[in-house]
């Protein structure tokens, strides 16, 4: 039951993107089509679960025990990097199919604020294993929802007639604020 | 002079997160109040002016092909020091601002600058340069924090501005008025360049 409750409060009461502000580069960066938005949304959920997992077995094995927790940005911030790495080369001898639909986004992940940023929660929250995967797919989940419903909504502005100053950034930011308020209304239910 | 051109353009030409659209999340999450945007514009000015300064003396020694990763290393490295200063000695800052600190390290300014203005320049350019864009950022920041601290919370520095009886905006306190904000002082500026140009055009 309390799986079911962190699930649904990491998808939509606590959405990674339009809650928690983390992840906004890419949001703005790759939502101008469908296409890439679902790429990029894949390549998140799995990247973040993995590096998720990695940098929690990192922190309770190796900083807790030596007393390095200081290093902890400087720790998670490159597993995540060589994990990027290693997934770009891991997948192209193994993968290939799924390494056309995904490669170009994956070097992009290594500066995706919301990787690191669901690493620290985790570590912050002091989750257990168990947790911390449900939590870290979860609020992939919850990012790649909410860049495809923002590509579907910024597709709409290719025929949609935009005063001149508003074009681009400006809008996409007003109507990411309209799409996390009606993610605000979620807060009831969690 | 070029040292002054390249101090002056972080608030011209390059103004983030306006003119260089970078580092959003920041600027998104910590300008719930004046303080808090200003704490976390100097902490970002610290880590830019030392990274810029670091990678700037560097460059001819970091071999091109694992230069992003040297980078974050350097970065990282001057996050850390933030983080342990501001956790000993601003420490009610360093809680308000949470994760935030520790995410400087991908804040996308300041490897961006790292990548195209340090790896090229001379040392002293590189400093004025991460100084500029540090304190641009920082004005963006303090501004984005003073609107929606004023609607959100009716307050300027904690200090009450209209009164007991004025009820106000929660919704800019919260994660929407984050993007509408931002949205709205991009649109202004953006239409105050173009009112702007065609003045010029006319005259």
């Amino acid at each position: 039951m309390d799986l079911i409750i962190l699930v649904i409060g990491a998808i939509l009461v606590k959405n990674i993107l339009l809650m928690q502000y983390l992840g906004n580069c890419p949001f703005l960066g790759v939502s101008k089509r469908m296409e890439t938005a679902v790429g990029m949304g894949m390549a998140v959920i799995f990247t973040m679960t993995v590096a998720s997992a990695i940098t929690w077995a990192v922190y309770k094995n190796i900083l807790v025990p030596y007393n390095l927790v200081y290093m902890q940005t400087i720790a998670f911030i490159l597993v995540i990097a060589a994990l990027v790495q290693f997934v770009e080369i891991f997948m192209k001898k193994t993968l290939p199919a799924l390494y056309q639909a995904l490669g170009i986004f994956l070097p992009l992940i290594t500066t995706n604020c919301a990787v690191l940023g669901v690493a620290l929660i985790c570590v912050r929250e002091d989750y257990d294993f168990v947790n911390m995967v449900v939590y870290s797919v979860a609020s992939a989940v919850g990012f790649a929802l909410a860049l495809v419903l923002f590509a579907g909504l910024r597709e709409r502005f290719r025929i949609a007639r935009i005063p001149q100053p508003l074009q681009d950034t400006a809008i996409g930011l007003i109507t990411a604020g309209l799409m996390s308020l009606a993610f605000l209304g979620f807060s009831g239910i969690a | 002079m070029r040292i002054v051109r390249e101090f002056s353009k972080g608030f011209t030409t390059q103004l983030p997160p306006f003119r260089l659209v970078l580092g959003l999340c920041p600027v998104l999450a910590v300008t719930t109040t004046v303080e808090n945007g200003i704490g976390m514009g100097l902490a970002t000015t610290f880590v830019l002016i030392c990274s810029n300064v670091l990678v700037s003396l560097l460059r001819k020694i970091i071999p091109p092909k694992v230069r992003i990763a040297c980078f974050v290393v350097v970065i990282a490295s001057f996050v850390v020091i933030v983080e342990m200063v501001m956790k000993a000695f601003f420490f009610p800052l360093s809680q308000s601002l949470g994760i935030f600190i520790p995410l400087i390290v991908v804040n996308c300014i300041i490897l961006g600058r790292a990548e195209a203005f340090a790896a090229k320049n001379a040392v002293h350019y590189a400093a004025v340069d991460g100084l500029g864009i540090g304190l641009g950022f920082m004005l963006s920041l303090a501004v984005l924090g003073a609107v929606r601290e004023i609607l959100g919370a009716g307050t300027f520095f904690g200090a009450s501005v209209f009164g007991s009886s004025f009820e106000p905006f929660a919704l800019f306190a919260k994660a929407p008025g984050a993007f509408i904000g931002l949205g709205t002082l991009l649109f202004l500026m953006n239409a105050f360049d173009r009112f702007r140009n065609r003045a010029r055009q006319n005259a």
